[in-house]
């Protein structure tokens, strides 16, 4: 058995950094390429893809990835994991096998398809059997909005990837996993770790939340020292180093920009955090409260003393429903009287829109430069040199929204002085796909793998 | 004396949902039980008063000298339906830094708490 196996983030969501995964694999030494791409609403956007061309559903930038690292991959047997399939594993796995032909290696990369988490098809069978998909903030049922729903996937764990692995694929893709799966999966395959060894499985959990958002724990986003972080324009993503014994340590390629310490580790684990007691996955439920850090040398940090117990036996699901339309309009006014000024606009705005009877399910005004991100915390003080008027409105009637946008730039000429910043035109309306966070028997979903060249 | 959250802490925010959740760590080991005693829910939730509708739950992470809080009703209903600048949370952690701390002078010379006057 290794002793150690490396696994190589190289995109933390759909739209990193396109450099990152050549940078993971070329850089230094590596077993496994991870790549993330699907975050809540993601499902939704390539369901909609896929709805106007069923082969697309997938993330596409996996293609480019992939091409990126080829031939490396195959030279240096580096193997990718990635939920770049979306809502078309399949179909996402064929690009990738006619890339590999159209680089001369055709049949020679085998690619793993994770498929089972998709229950949209599924969706009525479930509701009617008793399945109420209630809404885990909410506790409404799912059948409320049953007819605006874009798309349903299960979070699917490790066991499958594993399957895949064990069946020897080069590259490994799937839909709704989750994104620690992607790097515990790996682990578990290489060190035979069994489905019951919670401390251990916990373990590669927490690699994988420490490594899911690439750089956000190896420098970027770091509060800490920022100014003092060396590189960033040549950061380097992490790489966990993992043992047998479920230890592992983060760290970066040689020559890389950024940091890893023990505070952009701490960073990065609190990140999006919620009872830190019970942070569950379909494999199993890891305490964060037993995480231990140690600074092993330069951008270099020692993982250990992790535990875990049995998870649930529930999956999470992720449901994406049409939740009506907004748009949000913008002006700068400046010095002098900057935010007086862009307050009396927002006043005349909204008197406008009231004599127009148009009605919204919410109106929301900020003035970035004083006050947008930290409202009444803030002290905006003195004669601010600018501040933009940000005005959003949402609702469920699509021409009330498309009236607003026309309301915006009439204010150039006939509001308040000293206004510029409307260049990009009349708002966009963008319709809401929400997201509807609820949970699911596991027995209902069952997973299957295939093996394509 | 008067100690400035942000010169004795560091913190990283993000979202669930309409929650936001704001991890603040202790800059050293030392300052951890500081944190925990005076960051209580209830503190943050008066610091908080008028920018979240909902309320303030607090963990507890010694062993990475942090607490977690969550803050419920902070992103306008979040994910895509929110139509707030920071929709997801991402500087909520500045905006807790900006809380200041009443500390014994004793204590604050202890710790060596860096201090404004």
């Amino acid at each position: 058995m290794k002793q150690v196996v490396r696994v190589a983030a190289g995109q933390g969501f759909w739209g990193d950094w396109l450099e990152a995964p050549r940078r993971q694999v070329e850089g230094g030494p590596i077993d496994y390429l991870m790549l993330d791409y699907l975050a809540e609403v993601t499902m939704s956007i390539l369901q909609k893809q896929k709805e106007r061309d069923p082969r697309m559903g997938y993330a596409r930038d996996f293609v480019g990835a992939i091409e990126s690292v080829l031939p490396a991959i195959t030279e240096r047997g580096v193997r990718v994991i990635a939920n770049a399939g979306g809502v078309n594993p399949g179909a996402c796995a064929e690009s990738i096998r006619d890339l590999a032909a159209s680089h001369g290696a055709a049949g020679r990369v085998r690619i793993g398809v994770v498929t089972g988490d998709d229950l949209l098809p599924r969706l009525d069978d479930l509701i009617a059997r008793g399945h109420t998909l209630a809404n885990m903030d909410t506790g409404e049922p799912l059948s409320r909005v049953r007819d605006r729903v874009l798309s349903a996937n299960a979070y699917i764990g490790s066991t499958p990837i594993v399957e895949a692995l064990r069946r020897d694929a080069q590259v490994v893709v799937t839909g709704r996993s989750t994104d620690t799966a992607l790097t515990m999966a790996p682990l578990r395959f290489e060190f035979g770790w069994a489905a019951d060894d919670w401390n251990r499985l916990a373990a590669g959990i927490v690699a994988g939340h420490i490594i899911e958002c690439g750089a956000q724990c190896s420098g970027g986003n770091c509060l800490l020292d920022w100014r003092d972080i060396p590189d960033l324009a040549n950061v380097g993503y992490p790489v966990v180093n993992a043992h047998p014994d479920g230890t592992f340590e983060i760290s970066k390629h040689p020559g890389t920009g950024g940091r890893i310490s023990v505070p952009t580790i701490t960073e990065q684990l609190v990140y999006e955090m919620g009872d830190p007691h019970s942070y569950i996955t379909p494999d199993v439920v890891a305490d964060f409260t037993t995480i231990q850090l140690e600074d092993a040398g330069p951008d270099r940090v020692r993982v250990f003393g992790i535990g875990g117990r049995p998870p649930t036996d529930k999956l999470k699901v992720s449901i994406a429903y049409r939740a009506g339309f907004k748009a949000v309009g913008t002006l700068v006014y400046a010095w002098p009287d900057a935010l007086e000024k862009a307050r009396l606009a927002d006043r005349v705005l909204r008197e406008r829109l009231a004599r127009l009877g148009l009605t919204f399910d919410k109106m929301l005004t900020e003035f970035l430069g004083a006050s947008a991100t930290h409202g009444p915390l803030a002290e905006a003080s003195g004669d601010l040199p600018e501040v933009q008027l940000r005005f959003g409105v949402r609702g469920e009637d699509r021409r009330a929204v498309e009236r607003f946008t026309r309301e915006i730039a009439p204010l150039v000429l006939n509001g308040p002085p000293s206004v510029t910043g409307f260049a990009g035109g009349r708002p966009k309306v963008e319709e809401i796909v929400a997201y509807w966070p609820a949970l699911i028997d596991k027995t209902e979903v069952r997973t299957a793998v295939e093996v394509i060249a | 004396m008067k100690v400035r959250l942000v010169d004795i802490a560091h913190a990283r925010s993000g979202d669930k949902g309409d929650t936001a959740n704001v991890g603040v760590i202790a800059l050293k080991r030392e300052w951890y039980p500081l944190l925990a005693r005076e960051l209580t829910e209830r503190r943050v939730a008066d610091h908080f008063q008028g920018v979240i509708s909902g309320s303030v739950q607090r963990y507890e992470l010694p062993n990475l000298n942090a607490l977690n809080f969550l803050l419920h009703g902070a992103l306008d209903g979040g994910g895509t339906l929110s139509l707030k600048t920071d929709a997801q949370g991402k500087v909520f952690s500045t905006a807790l830094l900006r809380m200041a701390l009443d500390v014994p002078d004793e204590e604050a010379r202890r710790l060596g708490l860096p201090t404004v006057t």
